[in-house]
């Protein structure tokens, strides 16, 4: 993401758009590009999920295994995630082990889905010390453009919605669903650039971008994650605008996430 | 291939455990131009495989070591996801996926007019998103219409199907529990216009007089996948381009 050159004529449109509150698609600042959640579309894996946010596409797939509880937590399940930021999805993408933003990536939407608490870990202990179930939540980048932690935080808990626990082929009795909380919390992410603040940014956005936000909030507007990023600065109030507009939004696709 | 089973691979009126025919295909749905970055993609579903392929090029190749001075290269990378088979398979290339991404970057550069574009690289990504035996001919059939749709110059729009041999019986294009458990397995992809093969493997066991068989039955499923990529990038392309010359078109938009 970050090694991609930005053409000056680019940034300069951007920025002079951005003085007159304008973004280069039309869009109002606070507003997403269309949101699409398809649930269960992997035969293969537990749960998942294809989201689309515009032209981005990704796909999270849900894999339940049985494994040894950590030291620490022996009564409790594990939950992964990873993301593959696969060069299919933008051409300065390369094949191999994940980079810096990949892994960042990861445990942005790994943070969101673990400190929220909506997977009930204690009920995926088997035998306490030991025998637990691994939930890997596993993100296939296929198509980049631009807002990947909202796209994979979707797509991950849409995948996680769409969770069988496969008991029976463990001969551990019937299959059930995930055991899960009802509401989840959402992750909403900002970029700022040339003294403007976007939602759901494009990939250009996120090319001229100075700083970047993520804000995950739950059904109550209460702040259940955030991390900023890149090397721009955000003041308190634009800090607090952010989750206001992250409460909005979050109830919007959280809504949507429940049709789905 | 040779694992033991109590399941009857095919019954005795001739049909098989999924109830195809021997010379039967599984379903294949191809879509074009489905992705908004690569310069040509391709969504392709064989039976319970899904696979996305995505074009990017001729670009050029780096490291710079990989480059021929006289023409282009096509590197294709070939790569499961973790959640696209029974048991989660780690992220990342492992020998088998190094494999078939060989074999099938030779197969596709066997039909691309290289020498057009010396010290180039066609990257050539497939991803399988869901796995049901056949990955690979699925994986080549689909990054061959991404090519078409990336236009790349090509003599030909490879495809590919496998044949095999389950329950004592040579049949088209081998479902899972054939390809785990039946005796042989024949994938190859070919030049439809002039029948040169561009790729072929084989494990099992096959008698001469079946292995003919299994290679003209693959050879026939090659043909009819063919066509349906060919409809594919029609279907795309005839809407692209309405009828009548160009120019209308143009001023249409």
């Amino acid at each position: 993401m970050s090694a991609t050159t930005v053409s000056v004529i680019l940034k300069d449109y951007l920025y002079k758009l951005a003085k007159e509150g304008k973004r280069q698609d039309g869009r109002t600042l606070d507003s997403y590009r269309e949101i699409e959640i398809t649930p269960g579309v992997i035969d293969s894996a537990e749960g998942s999920a294809k989201v689309k946010i515009g032209n981005t596409l990704v796909y999270a797939g849900i894999k339940m295994q049985i494994g040894t509880p950590y030291p620490d937590t022996p009564a409790s399940g594990v939950i992964s995630t990873s993301a593959e930021l696969l060069p299919i999805a933008h051409p300065d993408f390369e094949a191999g082990p994940p980079d810096e933003s990949a892994i960042e990536l990861a445990r942005v939407v790994d943070r969101g889905i673990r400190e929220s608490g909506i997977v009930q870990l204690d009920k995926l202990c088997i035998t306490p010390n030991e025998k637990v179930w691994m939930c890997y939540i596993d993100l296939h980048i296929i198509d980049h453009d631009g807002n990947l932690f909202d796209a994979c935080s979707l797509a991950a808990l849409a995948a996680i919605y769409n969770t069988t626990v496969p008991n029976a082929r463990f001969e551990l009795g019937e299959d059930c669903p995930l055991p899960l909380l009802p509401e989840p919390p959402i992750s909403c992410t900002f970029v700022k650039y040339g003294g403007i603040i976007v939602a759901d940014p494009a990939i250009e956005e996120e090319q001229v971008a100075e700083a970047r936000i993520t804000v995950a909030t739950d059904e109550k507007g209460d702040i259940r994650a955030m991390q900023k990023g890149l090397n721009g600065t955000f003041t308190f109030s634009e800090i607090k605008e952010v989750i206001k507009m992250t409460q909005d939004k979050g109830a919007q696709i959280r809504k949507m996430l429940k049709k789905a | 291939m040779g694992g033991k089973c109590d399941i009857e691979l095919i019954d005795k009126k001739g049909k098989r455990v999924d109830g195809r025919t021997p010379e039967q295909l599984r379903d294949v749905k191809i879509e074009v131009g489905v992705l908004h970055g690569a310069d040509g993609s391709c969504y392709l579903e064989w039976g319970g495989n899904k696979v996305m392929a995505g074009v990017y090029g001729p670009r050029e190749a780096v490291p710079r070591r990989v480059q021929n001075a006289r023409r282009a290269i096509v590197q294709c990378k070939y790569n499961m996801a973790a959640f696209s088979v029974d048991e989660r398979k780690r992220p990342g290339p492992d020998r088998r996926s190094r494999e078939i991404s060989k074999v099938i970057s030779e197969a596709l550069e066997a039909v691309v007019l290289t020498e057009m574009f010396p010290r180039a690289s066609i990257d050539v990504n497939i991803e399988i998103l869901q796995a049901e035996a056949g990955t690979r001919c699925a994986g080549l059939t689909a990054a061959a219409v991404a090519m078409a749709d990336a236009g790349i110059p090509m003599r030909d729009i490879p495809v590919a199907c496998a044949a095999g041999k389950a329950g004592g019986h040579v049949v088209m294009d081998l479902g899972k529990l054939e390809d785990n458990f039946g005796e042989a397995d024949l994938p190859i992809a070919i030049a439809p216009r002039t029948g040169e093969i561009l790729l072929m493997q084989m494990d099992g066991h096959l008698t001469p007089e079946e292995f003919e068989r299994a290679f003209q039955l693959a050879f026939d499923g090659c043909i009819k996948v063919g066509e349906l990529q060919k409809k594919a990038l029609m279907e795309k392309y005839a809407k692209a381009v309405p009828e009548g010359n160009g120019n209308e078109a143009a001023k249409e938009e």
